[in-house]
C-alpha cells in the first residue's frame, strides 16, 4: 500500500496516487497536495472549485469531468486552466482528495 | 402485443434488431426501429479512405439490407423520448408508445464545440476523418498535398475508437513514405492524454511505435481554440501548435434527442448501469453502444460484445426476472500500423491491454500488443466478417468476457 507523509500525519494513495480514503481529507491535506502538483497557495478561486468538487463526488460517486465544471462550479474554462494548469479536472480532484475521475480514461 | 422500440439504426440497434428478431415470439411482438438516415457506414473504413487503400463504396450499404423481414422501419429523426410516458416522439410527428425501449443512438462528432474549429480552413487545410465527407475532403487533399506540418490533434476524451487517431499517424508515416515525401512532412501527434493512448502498458508500447516511426508527441494538450489566420492550435494554458495540415478529431457527442430528452450526461450520454446495460433511471430502457456513459470504449467491437450481455439481459427482464448477464467492458481493437502490419490490443473495465496470443492462448494467430502482418489481415477481414456476420446479428468465435488465457502479465 503507498501512502505519503503530509504534515506529520500517514495517508493511503490510491494506485493513481490520490487520496484512498474521501474522510482523511482537510484543508492542509489539500494544501499539500497542491504543492505537489505546483501551485503553491490555494486561492479563493480554488477553494470554489475544490468544494464545488467534493460536493459533487458526495452526490454522484464520481468526480466531475471539466465540461461539467465549467458548466456548474461558476468557473469558466479558461481560468479553470489557469488555478489548474494542465488538467484541471484530474488535479484539482486529487487536491479535493477524490479518486481521479472516470471520465479520464 | 408488446411493443420493443429500437432507436437508432446503426452498429448496435441493428445488431440488437436482428439478434431479438431472431428470438422474439411474432405473435406477441411487435418491433419496431427508427433512424433517420438511409445508408449504413463501415465506420472502421473511413481512417483508411483518405489514404485511397478504401474507397466510399467499401464502407457504404443501404440500412435496408440488414433490416430482418417483417421488421417496422421509421426513417425519422426522433425529436425527444418522453421515457415517464412510455413513447417516443419522432420529428415527422408521429408518436410512438413501447413497452420497451433499447437506445442505440450512438456518438458522433461536434467541431462546433471548438471556437474557430469549423471556420474559414474547414475541409481547405483542417479535416476531419470520422465522417464520410471529412474522410473523403482530406483523401481528396492529400492526392496533391506536397508536405508540411501535419497535426493530428484529438480535442476531448472520450472519443469514438480511441486507438483511430494514432492509426492515422501510423498510416501517414506510411502513406507519405510510399509517396517518396516522408522528409517534408513533420508528423505531430497531440493529445489531451499523458501518453500516446489511455492506457499504461499500451500507451508505453504505442508511444514507442511513435518515437520509431519518428513521429513527434505533444501530451496533455487541452485545445482551447484554431486560430485560423495564423494556422495554430491554441491549448488553454495559450500554447500554440502551428500547422499546414491539421486533421482533429472534434469532441463527441451523443445525439441531441437525448438532450432534448433531458436523459444524457454534460456530453448527452446516457446514465447506464455498466454491467447490466439497463438505463439508470428506467427499468424498461437499456441502452447499447456509443450512446451509453459508460467507461468502456467506444467502438464496434465494444457494441458487439454489449449485444450478447443485453439480449440475454433483455430475455430475463420480459420474464419479469432481474438481469444476470454482466459486461464486463471487453473491447478488442486492431492497430493498423502502416506497411502492411498491424497491432492488436484486447482489454476490459479493469484488464488493462497485455502482451500475448489472441484468441486461441499460445497460438494466436493474432498477437497482442506487437506488430505483426497477420494482425494486418484480421483487421482487412473484419470489413468482411462484419458486412456478413456481426451486423446480422450472428455469432463470430470471440467471447464476449474478456479471457485472461494467452495473455502475458
Amino acid at each position: 500500500m503507498e501512502t505519503i507523509d503530509f504534515i506529520g500525519r500517514k495517508l493511503e494513495l490510491d494506485a493513481d496516487g490520490h487520496l484512498k480514503n474521501f474522510n482523511d481529507w482537510d484543508k492542509e491535506v489539500a494544501q499539500e497536495f497542491a504543492k505537489l502538483e505546483g501551485i503553491n497557495e490555494l486561492t479563493e478561486r480554488h477553494w470554489i472549485v475544490i468544494e464545488y468538487m467534493r460536493k459533487e463526488f458526495k452526490e454522484n460517486g464520481d468526480a466531475p469531468s471539466i465540461r461539467k465544471l465549467t458548466k456548474e462550479s461558476g468557473v469558466d474554462t479558461k481560468e479553470l486552466y489557469a488555478l489548474f494548469p494542465k488538467g484541471p479536472a484530474k488535479k484539482a480532484a486529487k487536491i479535493a482528495g477524490l479518486p481521479k475521475p472516470k471520465g479520464c480514461i | 402485443m408488446k411493443k420493443l422500440l429500437i432507436l437508432g439504426a446503426g452498429t448496435a440497434g441493428t445488431m440488437m434488431l436482428n439478434k431479438l428478431n431472431n428470438v422474439l415470439d411474432k405473435n406477441e411482438w411487435l418491433i419496431t426501429i427508427v433512424d433517420q438516415h438511409e445508408k449504413h457506414y463501415y465506420q472502421p473504413g473511413f481512417l483508411f479512405i483518405p489514404f485511397n487503400i478504401y474507397n466510399c463504396k467499401d464502407v457504404t450499404k443501404p440500412k435496408r439490407d440488414f433490416y430482418p423481414t417483417g421488421t417496422t422501419v421509421i426513417n425519422s429523426e426522433i425529436d425527444k423520448i418522453e421515457p415517464k410516458e412510455n413513447r417516443v416522439l419522432l420529428k415527422n410527428g408521429q408518436v410512438l408508445g413501447y413497452d420497451y425501449l433499447i437506445i442505440a443512438t450512438g456518438a458522433k462528432i461536434k467541431p462546433e464545440e471548438t471556437e474557430g474549429l469549423k471556420d474559414k480552413l474547414w475541409y481547405k487545410n483542417i479535416f476531419d476523418f470520422y465522417t464520410i465527407e471529412g474522410a473523403c475532403a482530406l483523401r481528396d487533399f492529400l492526392k496533391h498535398w506536397e508536405g508540411g506540418k501535419l497535426v493530428i490533434n484529438i480535442t476531448e476524451m472520450p472519443i469514438k475508437c480511441p486507438v483511430a487517431p494514432l492509426e492515422f499517424a501510423f498510416l501517414s508515416d506510411w502513406f507519405f513514405t510510399e509517396k517518396g515525401i516522408r522528409d517534408k512532412v513533420d508528423i505531430h501527434f497531440v493529445t489531451p492524454l499523458p501518453g500516446a493512448f489511455t492506457k499504461p502498458r499500451a500507451s508505453a508500447i504505442l508511444g514507442d511505435f511513435l518515437i520509431k516511426k519518428n513521429i513527434r508527441l505533444t501530451t496533455e494538450f487541452n485545445i482551447a481554440r484554431v486560430d485560423n489566420d495564423e494556422m495554430k492550435i491554441v491549448s488553454w494554458d495559450e500554447t500554440e501548435i502551428p500547422f499546414d495540415l491539421l486533421v482533429t478529431i472534434p469532441t463527441n457527442m451523443g445525439d441531441e434527442a437525448i438532450a432534448r430528452s433531458g436523459m444524457g450526461n454534460e456530453l448527452n450520454y446516457i446514465p447506464t448501469d455498466p454491467h447490466t446495460l439497463r438505463a439508470k433511471n428506467y427499468e424498461n430502457i437499456f441502452v447499447i453502444g456509443d450512446a451509453t456513459d459508460l467507461p468502456s470504449s467506444k467502438a464496434g467491437s465494444v457494441a458487439h460484445f454489449q449485444s450478447d450481455i443485453l439480449l440475454e439481459n433483455f430475455l430475463c427482464v420480459i420474464e419479469g426476472r432481474k438481469p444476470r448477464a454482466k459486461f464486463d467492458g471487453h473491447a478488442n481493437c486492431f492497430i493498423e500500423s502502416g506497411f502492411g502490419k498491424g497491432i492488436l490490443i484486447d482489454f476490459n473495465y479493469d484488464t488493462e491491454p497485455l502482451p500475448g496470443k489472441f484468441p486461441l492462448p499460445g497460438i494466436g494467430p493474432f498477437s497482442l500488443l506487437e506488430e505483426t502482418k497477420m494482425n494486418h489481415y484480421g483487421k482487412i477481414m473484419f470489413r468482411w466478417a462484419y458486412w456478413n456476420f456481426l451486423i446480422k446479428g450472428l455469432e463470430l468465435p470471440i467471447e464476449s468476457n474478456m479471457s485472461m488465457a494467452g495473455k502475458r502479465l
